[in-house]
């Protein structure tokens, strides 16, 4: 089931977060902000603009390139993932049929141009997500959210949940393969069958904590936990924060694409 | 459902997840004031348990089609509403980053809406209401599916509501409406009777674990709501009085109030150099030039909000004083509630 699958590429991205290129040593904090601020520009780009968005592509190629990210590994994802924008955007060139443009006569309504800029946005935005945490890894995540002054309790809980997530799916990996070998067909999954499978799966959840607790009493735990720091704020950090920051800018403010064009077609004369 | 980032404005999104960062912060300090270190390594594992419990599915009835679990309000019934919802919180981050469920600006809009409501709403006052201290099979099931049912619905609308107001779709208010409250609906309840399932299940295999979670406690305890009941009060003063003054305008009435608010001619500019080269000026430093709230047909030349126009005003007033009669009534609530607490 392609939902499974999902689970395990958690265990992908996350090999993919170990390797050791430049944009992986940059300060996590920078690039949660960068990547925040690369969205916030992309989505506040008018609804019919399609053209102007195209030179924001440089960011997610660039994480991606520089962080030697296979490609396939967040196609894949983008493309097949939370249908909802396309759901959702697909009503607006039925509903919007004024139109705009009519480039080489071809008459082009306002609802298809902001549907294709839905699409490019949605493209733009998750596989900026999805190379964060492939360029990152999670406990960085938790590390530059720590640093950013998020609650503490709140952080090392995410990191509990993120390292005993593996464990826990294999737990219920087992359950599920003992369901299948002694069920047929679509047997084995009524409610409720399903009920017990999942109480079972929590009361062991529960009786892990009870002992991970122990184990943490019985290693000094008192309530304190340090997050590791590994970074620290360079140069090259605030050169890379800034370049972004600055093109993304210059792409919002100035349209590229229309200048790059105007210039090709002065050249051809 | 989760919201993407795509449908999404800066403003609408920036609010949301200050809403949800405001929450978090809340529910860290809350859970610090009493703090049982027993909580944290808990709270991790029944986030990993959702993503776990996630991938064991089940066949919907009638349909033939498999789902699985979404969990939020299993877990405000465990773990009580203050930990429930940063475990929601989490579970949501680890699903945006991995999944790309959504993207990272909506990530503040999907945990209001799946966290939000189902731990400040549907459990306070809808599963500890029904269930107080008598924990029988019967009120178990009816709060669970209740609560699970309320919780969704609310989410669902407001999943309209921020979509909607973000203005990327054309998708009319009630068309949207239509499609998205009846699907959580069904979802709402097969999810209520699944988590109440798991509840008495737990109970009875492992009462003496179970009984002695956070949320489960607080019922036998018969502890106090009020600090809940007043988090609840403002939330709902909030969302009541965005929601009665959508539903008190014109049939359109999102696309409409948006499109009198703030797509209005500009006022006419005399034109003199000095505010010309400002004008140009600002236009060149705005970070966002040309960014503003949703305009759609700005050619359509209705009259201004709020106009003399008396049809108009009338609707303006008529949902002013819903407003207000919602505020009073749910303030004389919780009068009431205190002292029937006080009482017991």
């Amino acid at each position: 089931m392609t939902f499974d699958l999902e689970f395990f590429n958690i265990g992908y991205l996350d090999t993919l977060s170990y390797k050791r290129t430049f944009v992986h040593r940059l300060d996590p904090r920078v690039k949660i902000l960068v990547s925040f601020a690369f969205i916030l520009f992309v989505v506040s780009l008018p609804k019919y603009e399609l053209s102007a968005l195209m030179p924001f592509f440089i960011y997610p190629v660039f994480l991606m390139n520089a962080g030697d990210i296979p490609f396939k590994a967040i196609a894949k994802k983008v493309l097949f993932i939370s249908p909802f924008a396309i759901f959702i955007g697909i009503f607006n060139p039925l509903l919007d049929t004024e139109i705009m443009l009519t480039p080489f006569g071809i008459p082009v309504t306002g609802g298809w141009l902001s549907f294709f800029s839905i699409l490019v946005k949605f493209i733009l935005t998750v596989s900026t997500a999805l190379l964060l945490i492939a360029v990152t890894s999670f406990p960085g995540i938790c590390e530059a959210l720590e640093r950013l002054k998020l609650p503490k309790l709140f952080v090392i809980q995410l990191l509990f949940l993120y390292r005993y997530l593996f464990v826990l799916l294999d737990v219920s990996l087992r359950m599920i393969r003992a369901r299948e070998a002694r069920s047929f067909g679509k047997r084995g999954k009524e409610i409720k069958t399903f009920i017990r499978l999942i109480s079972v799966l929590l009361v062991r959840s529960i009786e892990r904590a009870e002992r991970i607790y122990q184990a943490m009493l019985s290693r000094g735990f008192r309530g304190e936990i340090k997050v590791l720091r590994r970074h620290k704020l360079g140069y090259r950090d605030i050169a890379f924060a800034a370049v972004s920051v600055s093109l993304f800018y210059i792409f919002r403010n100035v349209n590229v694409v229309n200048i790059v064009g105007e210039t090709m077609k002065s050249l051809s004369k | 459902m989760h919201m993407a980032d795509a449908l999404l404005s800066p403003a609408v999104g920036g609010a949301m997840w200050a809403g949800t960062l405001g929450t978090i912060i809340f529910c860290a300090r809350k859970l610090k004031e009493k703090m049982d270190e027993k909580m944290i390594p808990l709270m991790g594992v029944l986030g990993a348990f959702i993503f776990a419990g996630q991938m064991i599915n089940f066949t919907i009835p009638m349909t033939g089609s498999s789902g699985h679990i979404g969990g939020g309000m299993l877990l405000a019934i465990l773990l009580g509403p203050y930990a429930a919802f940063l475990v929601i919180a989490s579970v949501l981050i680890i699903q945006a980053l991995f999944f790309a469920d959504g993207g990272l600006l909506a990530l503040g809009a999907n945990i209001w809406n799946l966290g939000i409501y189902p731990c400040f709403i549907a459990y306070p006052l809808i599963y500890r209401m029904i269930v107080r201290q008598n924990l029988t099979p019967r009120r178990i099931m009816i709060a669970s599916i209740l609560s699970v049912v309320i919780g969704l619905q609310f989410g669902a609308l407001s999943v309209v509501l921020e979509t909607k107001l973000s203005g990327i779709t054309e998708l009319p208010f009630g068309t949207f409406l239509l499609i998205m409250q009846p699907i959580h609906l069904a979802i709402g309840l097969i999810e209520g009777i699944i988590t109440a399932g798991i509840v008495m299940y737990v109970r009875s295999l492992r009462p003496d674990i179970v009984d002695d979670l956070e949320g489960v406690k607080a019922l036998t305890s018969g502890a106090s709501l009020k600090k809940v009941l007043v988090v609840i009060a403002v939330l709902a003063v909030v969302i009541g009085g965005a929601f009665s003054w959508f539903a008190s305008t014109n049939p359109d009435g999102l696309e409409w109030s948006i499109e009198k608010i703030y797509g209005k001619p500009e006022v006419p500019e005399r034109t003199n150099p000095i505010t010309e080269n400002l004008a140009k000026l600002q236009e060149k430093t705005a970070v966002l030039p040309d960014y503003s709230l949703p305009t759609k047909n700005e050619q359509d030349n209705n009259p201004a909000w709020p106009a003399a126009d008396p049809g108009t005003s009338l609707s303006g007033i008529v949902g002013g004083i819903m407003v207000l009669g919602l505020v009073l009534v749910f303030g004389i609530g919780i009068k009431i509630m205190r002292k029937y607490r006080a009482k017991t």
